[in-house]
């Protein structure tokens, strides 16, 4: 194991201050009974055997909190997989932190609730793949998959523990936003975070799939805004736009190592949950060094803050202290290059060539998915 | 800003939301779902009041004497930062019963 830098530096060897962490993402397990296409996990998953225990999780969290970090998000894989789950909302929030609990609702009965609700579970948050059994199974590779997540919710509801209902759309679902507000809204969620699917890793080998067309991205967007007018202080709407069809790319986690960290299942700490796709960096582990260190000193974290590493057109462009340039992850996918502004940026030289690929994939006419597995063997 | 409150509601931090020290950045933060807000003096100090029991009318009240400023200007800037939070549902109303 090599040492870290003394100083923090870019990829290029400039100096960049790090600031303070505000949110971290815990995966703490690649397990999971759906097999949804897009999953955010990489595509070489974790074994159980791998994963770190309850009380090294205890000691992140404290290191977390005492480098800043607010909330965490314990999420999966399902979190509900992992049997000392209660133990690690325990150990989350006597470090001082505001836990948000990311699941499917499938594997937690309404007793282990009651048991995370004990240990200090703040937010409940539950995703939603499609609005109706049929189209919820199918796209989550699960049957029964709908049956179980309505009785979570209800669960959720009778406990008193605050709802947000995540869903993720894409071409097969996203004519169905509506009925996605009014289900939310029925089931008494504060939010609801309305994402389309973001093209790495599992997504990415189902482009053709899920790739929404020009015309659903813009009406998603009229969804969106009515639904905020209407719904205004009854039900918060979050929306992550469709950007291979936006003018400028999203400003990813807020910017490379700025505000946000992700461990692994195993304790490999992460910039965000899909830098593995960056195949030539390396990764530090919670087991090998303080949380600090990796985050204030690593090359990974370090690579791609502040400005300097930039290449033209972001160099000399005044949204680069908007949206950082984009998704580095997206850059390595679309260019071939992480450090590359983002493809789906207008002012990329790329840009005409990824819109010509998303609008083919729009009109492919299948729906057949590969869904998300377990490698065999290992 | 359409207000989304009246005198007569009773304000107050629904579960999942809370008031809390950020003693590394020396800040007071309102903790809600996916959400950490920063809040300046006057802020905490309004969100100090919410106690489930008085309505909007008697917060304001209470805020101007403490404050020696005048309740129109008080009631206000709290109807306005109130309507802000329960647009974002980080604070709930019950009326009076």
């Amino acid at each position: 194991m090599k040492d870290l830098p003394a100083q923090p530096r870019d990829l290029d060897g400039n100096t960049v201050t790090p600031g303070l962490p505000m949110a971290m993402l815990a995966e703490i397990t690649h397990r999971c009974p759906l097999a949804c296409p897009y999953c955010s996990n990489p595509v070489e998953l974790i074994r159980a055997k791998s994963e770190i225990c309850a009380d090294d999780w205890g000691r992140v969290f404290r290191q977390a909190a005492e480098m800043g970090v607010l909330q965490v998000h314990i999420s999966g894989g399902e979190p509900g997989a992992r049997r000392d789950l209660a133990q690690i909302v325990a150990h989350a929030r006597a470090a001082g932190l505001y836990v948000n609990l990311i699941t499917s609702g499938i594997g937690i009965t309404r007793d282990r609730l009651l048991e995370l609700d004990a240990a200090g579970v703040d937010h409940v948050q539950l995703s939603l793949q499609g609005i109706r059994p049929d189209m919820a199974d199918r796209i989550s590779g699960h049957t029964g998959s709908w049956d179980k997540k309505m009785g979570f919710a209800d669960w959720v509801t009778e406990i008193g523990f605050p709802l947000t209902i995540n869903a993720v759309v894409h071409r097969q679902n996203m004519d169905r936003l509506p009925d996605m507000l009014e289900l939310a809204e029925r089931l008494g969620a504060r939010r609801i975070e309305v994402a389309t699917v973001q093209f790495h890793g599992w997504a990415d080998l189902n482009r053709k799939a899920l790739m929404p067309t020009r015309e659903q991205a813009a009406m998603a967007r009229k969804i969106v805004n009515e639904g905020r007018d209407r719904l205004r202080g009854r039900m918060v709407i979050d929306y992550v736009p469709a950007d291979h069809h936006s003018v400028y790319p999203k400003a990813c986690m807020g910017g490379w190592g700025s505000l946000g960290l992700n461990v692994g299942p195993d304790g490999t700490v992460l910039p965000c949950h899909a830098a593995q796709s960056i195949t030539w960096m390396q990764f530090e582990n919670v087991q090998d060094r303080s949380l600090s260190d990796i985050w204030h000193l690593s090359d990974s974290f370090n690579a791609f803050r502040g400005t300097e590493w930039m290449p033209e057109p972001c160099a000399s462009c005044e949204r680069k202290t908007v949206d950082f340039g984009g998704c580095r992850c997206q850059a390595m996918a679309l260019a071939g290059d992480a450090r590359a502004t983002d493809p789906v940026c207008s002012k990329s030289p790329l840009h005409a060539q990824i819109v010509a690929r998303a609008e083919e994939d729009a009109a492919a006419d299948t729906t057949e998915f590969v869904y998300r597995r377990m490698s065999k063997g290992g | 800003m359409t207000p989304l409150i009246t005198p007569q509601d009773i304000p107050y931090l629904p579960r999942g939301v809370r008031l809390q020290d950020d003693r590394i950045r020396g800040i007071r933060v309102l903790q809600a779902p996916e959400r950490a807000m920063q809040l300046d003096q006057i802020g905490d100090a309004i969100l100090a009041e919410l106690d489930g029991a008085r309505s909007l009318d008697q917060i304001t009240r209470d805020l101007a004497a403490r404050y020696d400023a005048p309740v129109e200007e008080i009631a206000g800037d709290v109807r306005d930062f109130l309507t802000g939070l329960i647009e974002r549902r980080m604070v709930f109303l019950r009326d009076i019963t």
